[in-house]
Formats: C-alpha cells, structure tokens, sequence
C-alpha cells in the first residue's frame, strides 16, 4: 500500500484568522524514518500548519491521515496519545518548577497507596535521569528551570518531545537557543531517532541546518505549498529564491541615503545587569542605517533598550552630536530624540483595544494638549491622517482598534507613533518580525526613506538577509560583546555567522 | 523576542545563596521574630495556654486560606470563600438545634445523626464551588468577577435560608452539645495536657491538601496551570477539568470551615464569614503565594495565618487598640508583597 511509505499526509489544509488566510490548500507528505524540513518565511505558514496538525488550531478545510488513518485531534492530548509530539516554538517551561515535574506534565507516573494515587516522584526522578543520559544531556532533573539557561530549557523541551516516544515529532525552531556544540548534538539525537524510524518534521530558518539535516524541504510562501524536493537538489539560493518568490535582489527597495556626520557615539558600554552586555563601542552617523546582528541572547535588545534608558548602565559613556549624555530613563531618552521599537510588538509596543488615532498618538499626547488642558482631537486628527497616509497604513478609519490591523500594519502606526516625536535617532527592533512578505517590503521602504531624510537608524534584525541587504554598516554581537563591525557591502552570512558564533 | 527577556529575567534570579535562603523564608523568619518579640514584652504570651489558643483560633482560617490557596496558585481567586463559609455555618447550626430549644429554625426536625448535618453544610460548600468553577472554565469569567458574584448571591442565599417566617431572620443558636463539641473540646486529660479539636481537625486538613499538592496529579497540574497555562494545555493537561477540581476542593474547605465555625460559636447568623475571604487571600499572599500564579506552598498559607492570629493575639495583650491592629494589618500585607515581589521583579 502506497500510504505505508507515508507516516503523516496532510492534504488541502487551509486556515483563516479575521482578516489572514494563514493556510490555504496546503499539502505536505512526511515519511517515516525521514526528516523533513518546513521552511518559509516568518508568516509563511508554517507555525500554522503544525498546529493544525498537534491540536493546538483545528483546521478549516483538509484532511490529516496518521498511518493512513483519518485523524483530527480536538486537543493536543489526543495528539500527543496518538503519537504526534512537539517542540514549540516558543519555550514553554513552567519556571518554578522542576525539570523532571516540566518533562512530565500531563502524564506523571502515580502509585496507588491503598485508595490514593500519589505521584511516584522517585520513578519520575529516574526516568528523567535515564532520559537525559540516553540523550547524553547533562541536566539535574530536580532542579528548578528558573535555575536554567535558556539553552538548556531549550535542551530540555528537546528531550520533553523525544521522551513521548512519538512517530512524528515536530521540531518548531528547535536550535534558536542552541550553541553550536548542542546543535551538532541534537543533529545525533535526531539522526538516532530517524534510523529508530521516527519521522521529524523540522522547521528552521538556518539553511546550513535543513542542508545538513534533512531529506526533505517543502517550502511554503504566503501561507501556500511551493513544492517538496529532495534535500540533497537543493541549494541556499534556490530555497530563499522558492521562498521569497522573487528575485533577491528586488528584496530591498534601492537606498539613496548618504551618511554623514556622528550623531551617537557609545564607549565601553556595559549593562547593570548580570550576564548582559559588555565593553560594546560603536557610532552611528546622520542618514545611516547601522544594522545589529547576532543570535537569540547575544544581548542586543538588552544594549538598545540601555541606550533608551530602559535598562541600567554600570559603565561606558554615551555621546548624542559631541555631548556626552546621560539616558536614565524613557523621558530623557525622548528628550535627546531617540524612539524605540520594541521587538515584542504585542506586549510593549501596541494598546490593542485602543484606536489607531490613539495608538499613534499616545507617545506625543503632551503636545495636543490645549492651554485649557483638553485634547486638541482637531491637530491630533490631521497628524493622525497624515501619518496614516504617509505610511500606507491599511485601515478602515482612525478609529479601528489596533488589534484589527495586521502585523504589518500595526507596526507602521508605531513607526507613525514614533515619528510624531521627530526623533533624530530611531531604534528598530526586529522591526519585521511577524510580518508578511508584502508588507516587509513597505517597512524596509520607509526605514530607507528614513535615512535619506537625515535619521539615524540603529536596526536590530534576526533575518540575514534583512541585515545584509538594509544596512549600511552592522555590528555583530556575541554573548554580550561586540565581536565586530562590518561594512554592509562586504558583509556576508558566513562572515557575520562567525562573528555571531566567536564565544561558543 | 519572547526567548530573550525569559532568559534575562532567569538570569537575574542567580544562584542559591543564604540571603536568597532569608529572602525565601522571610515570612517564616518574620512569625518567629514577632513571636519573641512579643514574648520578650510579654512573657504571658509565650504560655502553652496562650499558644494552644493563637493554634486553636487559626484553625478555621487556616482551612479557608488552604481553599483560597489552591485557587490563588491557578491564577484565581475567590472572593465567594467568606460568605460561603457564613451559608454553610448556618446550614450546620440549622439541623443542630437543640431538640428542647424554644426557637428552633425548623420546629420538627427530629435529632439527626451528626453526620447529616455536616454533610448537608459541605455539600453546599461543594455547590458554590462547583459553580464557581464551570463559570471559570467554560464561560471565561474571570475569577475575581465571578466569585464577586457568587460572593452576593451566596449571601442573598444563606439570608433567605435563615428569614423563615414568622421568625424571621435571627441568630441560629442552642446547637447541640455533641456538636459543639467539635469546636470547643479537646482531646487528651482534662488538667494536664489536652489539644483541641479544632487543632487536629485542622492539621489533618493541612496533612491532605499538602498530599493533594504535592503529591498528586492535580496538585502538580495546579502549579502547572498557574506557572504557564498554555504550556499545561500543550502538554495535554486538561486545564478547564483541574480548574473546576481547584474550586470545588476550595469549595469544600470553605463548606468544612463553616460547620467548625459554627461548632466553634455555638451558633451561626448569616453575617458569619463575611471578609474572611480578604483574610485569607491576605494570609496567602503575605505567606508567598504568588497572585500571578503558579507559586505557593502550604507552609506559607500557615505562616501567613499564623501572623495575623499572633499579631491580634500580641496586640491584643500589649493592650494596643483594635483599630490600631487593623492598621497594623493592612500595612503588613502591603509590605510583605513588597518584599516578596522582589524576587521576580526584573532588576532595572
């Protein structure tokens, strides 16, 4: 039987949010014994599709065969009894916990003592033992994660998933805490699993990791299926060109910026905090784009929020056009013309059930005030329009709640936000995480038309290519240091990735 | 991204040291501190008499607060507990009348056998709780607005229950004496060395909900949900099964509470229990439960009790006024939090 060969097919799967199509007519077919990589750009679909599949979305059209058996799990536990386990994207470790209590959740082993059935925290001790040695990790299972680094409760999700001895297990971004030591080692894990016969379905943005690991790569764009194809047809540049859909080099809106003099010059700059940045120098000229790379935990969110007065500074020195300043907090921040985006649009950057009039506002509301201390709704109305117009913002009127925007969208009322201060200086945080291709494009556009205009752009990016192909000059960091700085034109994803790697 | 504030905020947390040791025992510390204190100025505090009776007056708080607590750990709380305790002491008190008493509440009742009416007074505990928790996990009403309503409807309950024409509403008094016995008398020789009911009733409590969570399912699944509930649910954890379990144990408490209460008093009225769930909410959270979630244990909801109880006792014989104490209260659970919250702030 043909569908022996299959462990997992899913077919004609869509999915729509209010105002997204996520999925549409999606079809992919998993082998057993096989790892197969699911690769796309951030909104492509791919979260989407597996938690479809795990449970976690139910799917609006489509079908999903387990061993050729229809299957359509109402919740995770059924998927996770039915052999299907994950490795989620974001980390979910209950903190103040322990390990083993975080591997075994939703399944501890119990004992009946006479009419109770009480956990058996010594079988639970043991397993958790034998598992991270099978795994050859080296944790405490009764170690509370708080205790954790990030990369070993990466590690220990890792061993969560096998430890469901599972058919398919869903690998979702599964090394973006990982060093290069303990990707190599779970590289061993998931070899071992595959020759056992499971079947993993990788999902990854590192194309060395999908080139290295997997024997399939379907690729999605724009929540549809592109193709499958054999690992070993594929190339670096024919995944990225399948994935965007286009030429790279039509990636990025052409720049017409020209730096000029230096507007912020940061010296030996070195975070309060434990564990955070170290000894970071570096300038920033008018009209430059000065992008900052590097691996989830190099600290860059933490250095820029530093530079907005968000987080303490133990030492180092900050200059804003020759004076040298001192940024304490968010007002003073604002004072010398310096906006943040933050890199977590949902959580601190947007007020979702306020209205776009208001989100675009709320950063500058002082300057609406009238002498009789009421809002100028009048002046704040034609900004608010002016803002909408000039970034294209998609929405039916000036008083739609942001949450009704896109991600795309939402994001250019913060640019607009941010604007309406007329910062010299603007940071951008991971300004197109979770945004759509389109609409990428769109910000990179404004981000170039910024610095044309004479802003100073600090950028931090996770995306490659986005790096690359908007700054002028990046920084790349590495646990907390500065390990280089590299002109935009020379820069390559092998360079800075070694840069991005030097303490590891 | 989400990833990197988790991992700074961990980071901040650093290693085990002796001031986290005294940072995460404060309270206990705190107990013991006010109880020499105290005992400094006034050695008659510190008398086995006086202690046994701080244990014995803390014994239906401590009850209530174990309710609440386990609620407050998924993220909940139950501002129902107080009223629900008065309906269920008025329930007790009701089918424990004395059977030559004048102005019984229900003239005929024969005299039950002493199970029925605590079962009757639990159950409706059970009740509350019960629909406390389906509104929580199948409407989505969050815990502080739901429990607020039950909190108005159980009292419009329990007063309904006791207004019984041509009586009216009055005091439920004259309680058996076999009942009563349960929260007045004492096991072991008379003159020599006894504890009180009211003490072994509550550690036997205190004994079964530190097993419930600590050692089973639920108890792990309570911490779960309330440290990271989407994690529980991707884990397979059926998060809206251990929620009603979690209000229905609270409710429980509260129904047991109640019958000791009215035990205790000898009687019951249907103001009985009102703001004991302000109490024990303020217990939990001065003994480290977090109201964010997820962190909390048993040692501490006692400690907490405790601290009150030693500190109206205390006050009480260095002759402080109660208004003063109430005060005194309010600040202490103030400070407490603003101590204990410390811990998790990240550093700026």
């Amino acid at each position: 039987m043909a569908s022996n060969e299959y462990v997992l097919e899913m077919s004609g799967i869509s999915k729509s949010f209010p105002g997204v199509k996520a999925l549409d007519n999606v079809s992919i077919k998993v082998k057993r014994g096989s790892v197969h990589a699911l690769m796309g750009e951030n909104g492509a679909g791919k979260s989407t599709l597996m938690k479809c599949l795990f449970g976690i979305y139910s799917a609006d059209s489509g079908e999903i065969l387990l061993n050729g058996r229809k299957v359509a799990f109402a919740d995770t536990n059924q998927a996770l009894t039915s052999g299907i386990s994950m490795i989620h994207q974001e980390l979910h470790p209950i903190p103040y916990r322990s390990v083993m209590e975080n591997i075994w959740l939703g399944r501890y082993p119990v004992r009946n003592y006479g009419i109770f059935r009480l956990i058996d925290t010594k079988k639970m001790f043991r397993d958790t033992k034998k598992l991270f040695e099978d795994l050859k990790m080296e944790i405490d299972p009764a170690r509370w994660v708080v205790e954790l680094s990030v990369s070993k409760i990466q590690s220990m999700e890792i061993a969560k998933a096998v430890s469901y001895s599972s058919e398919v297990i869903i690998m979702d971004e599964p090394t973006s805490s990982l060093t290069g030591n303990e990707v190599e080692h779970l590289f061993g894990i998931i070899r071992k699993l595959r020759a056992e016969g499971v079947a993993i379905i990788y999902i990854s943005h590192k194309m060395e990791e999908i080139l290295e690991i997997a024997d399939d790569v379907t690729i999605m764009r724009d929540g549809r299926h592109v193709g499958t194809y054999a690992a070993s047809e594929l190339t670096t540049d024919l995944i990225i060109s399948k994935m965007v859909g286009r030429d790279l080099t039509n990636r990025f809106p052409p720049r017409e910026n020209v730096p000029g003099e230096v507007t912020m010059r940061v010296e030996s700059l070195s975070s309060s905090e434990h564990m955070s940045f170290k000894d970071v120098s570096f300038d920033v000229r008018k009209g430059e784009i000065f992008g900052i790379g590097g691996l989830v935990g190099a600290k860059r969110t933490e250095l820029v929020e530093s530079l907005f007065g968000l987080r303490g500074i133990k030492s180092g020195k900050i200059w804003i056009d020759g004076k040298q300043v001192h940024i304490p907090n968010p007002i003073q921040a604002k004072r010398h013309k310096i906006a943040l985006l933050t890199e977590e649009r949902r959580t601190t950057g947007i007020f979702p059930v306020l209205s776009v009039f208001d989100n675009t506002l709320i950063a500058n509301i002082d300057r609406y005030v009238r002498p009789n201390r009421l809002l100028d709704r009048k002046r704040g109305s034609a900004d608010v329009a002016r803002s909408i117009d000039m970034l294209h913002v998609k929405t039916p009127s000036a008083a739609t709640f942001m949450k009704n925007l896109s991600g795309g969208n939402q994001q250019k009322v913060i640019v607009a936000r941010w604007l309406l201060t007329e910062p010299e200086i603007l940071i951008l945080d991971e300004p197109t995480r979770g945004i759509d291709v389109g609409a990428k494009y769109e910000i990179y556009t404004i981000i170039a038309d910024l610095a044309r205009r004479g802003k100073t752009i600090i950028m931090i990016t996770s995306e490659m290519p986005e790096l690359i192909g908007m700054s002028d000059r990046i920084m790349v960091m590495c646990e907390g240091r500065a390990t280089g700085i590299l002109d935009g034109n020379e820069a390559t994803q092998e360079r800075i990735m070694t840069l991005a790697t030097q303490f590891m | 991204m989400g990833n990197t504030d988790f991992a700074s905020s961990l980071k901040k947390l650093g290693p085990a040291s002796a001031k986290e040791f005294a940072s995460k025992n404060a309270i206990m510390l705190v107990l013991a501190g006010l109880v020499i204190l105290i005992g400094i100025v006034q050695p008659s505090f510190l008398s086995i008499d006086n202690l046994l009776n701080i244990l014995r007056i803390s014994s239906v708080r401590a009850i209530i607060a174990m309710g609440v607590g386990g609620i407050l750990i998924t993220r909940g709380t139950d501002l129902s507990a107080g009223r629900t305790v008065g309906l269920a002491a008025c329930i007790a008190a009701s089918l424990t009348q004395r059977p030559d008493y004048v102005s019984k509440m229900f003239p005929d009742l024969p005299l039950l056998p002493f199970i029925l009416p605590v079962l009757a007074a639990v159950s409706a505990g059970l009740v509350v709780g019960l629909f406390n928790g389906l509104v929580v996990a199948f409407l989505n009403v969050p815990p502080f607005i739901t429990t607020l309503g039950t909190m108005v409807i159980v009292y419009g309950a329990a007063s309904l229950y006791v207004d019984r024409p041509p009586r009216g509403a009055q005091p439920i008094g004259g309680l058996r004496e076999d009942f009563t016995n349960l929260g007045t008398g004492s096991v072991g020789l008379p003159d020599v060395f006894s504890i009180p009911n009211l003490i072994i009733l509550a550690a036997i409590v205190t004994v079964i909900i530190w097993v419930m969570l600590n050692k089973t399912r639920l108890g792990k699944n309570i911490y779960a949900i309330g440290g990271n509930p989407e994690a529980a649910a991707v884990s397979g954890v059926n998060v809206k099964k251990n929620l009603i379990l979690v209000y229905v144990i609270g409710g429980f408490m509260y129904g047991l509470a109640g019958v000791l209460l009215a035990a205790r008093s000898g009687g019951a009225t249907n103001n009985y229990g009102q703001m004991y769930e302000l109490d024990a909410i303020a217990a939990c959270v001065i003994g480290g439960v977090s109201t964010s979630g997820g962190i909390g244990t048993v040692a501490g909801m006692l400690t907490g009790v405790l601290i009150f109880e030693v500190l109206n006792n205390g006050l009480v014989i260095l002759g402080v006024s109660a208004y003063w104490q109430q005060i005194a209260k309010g600040l202490i659970i103030i400070a407490a939090v603003a101590v204990d919250i410390r811990k998790y702030l990240a550093k700026r």
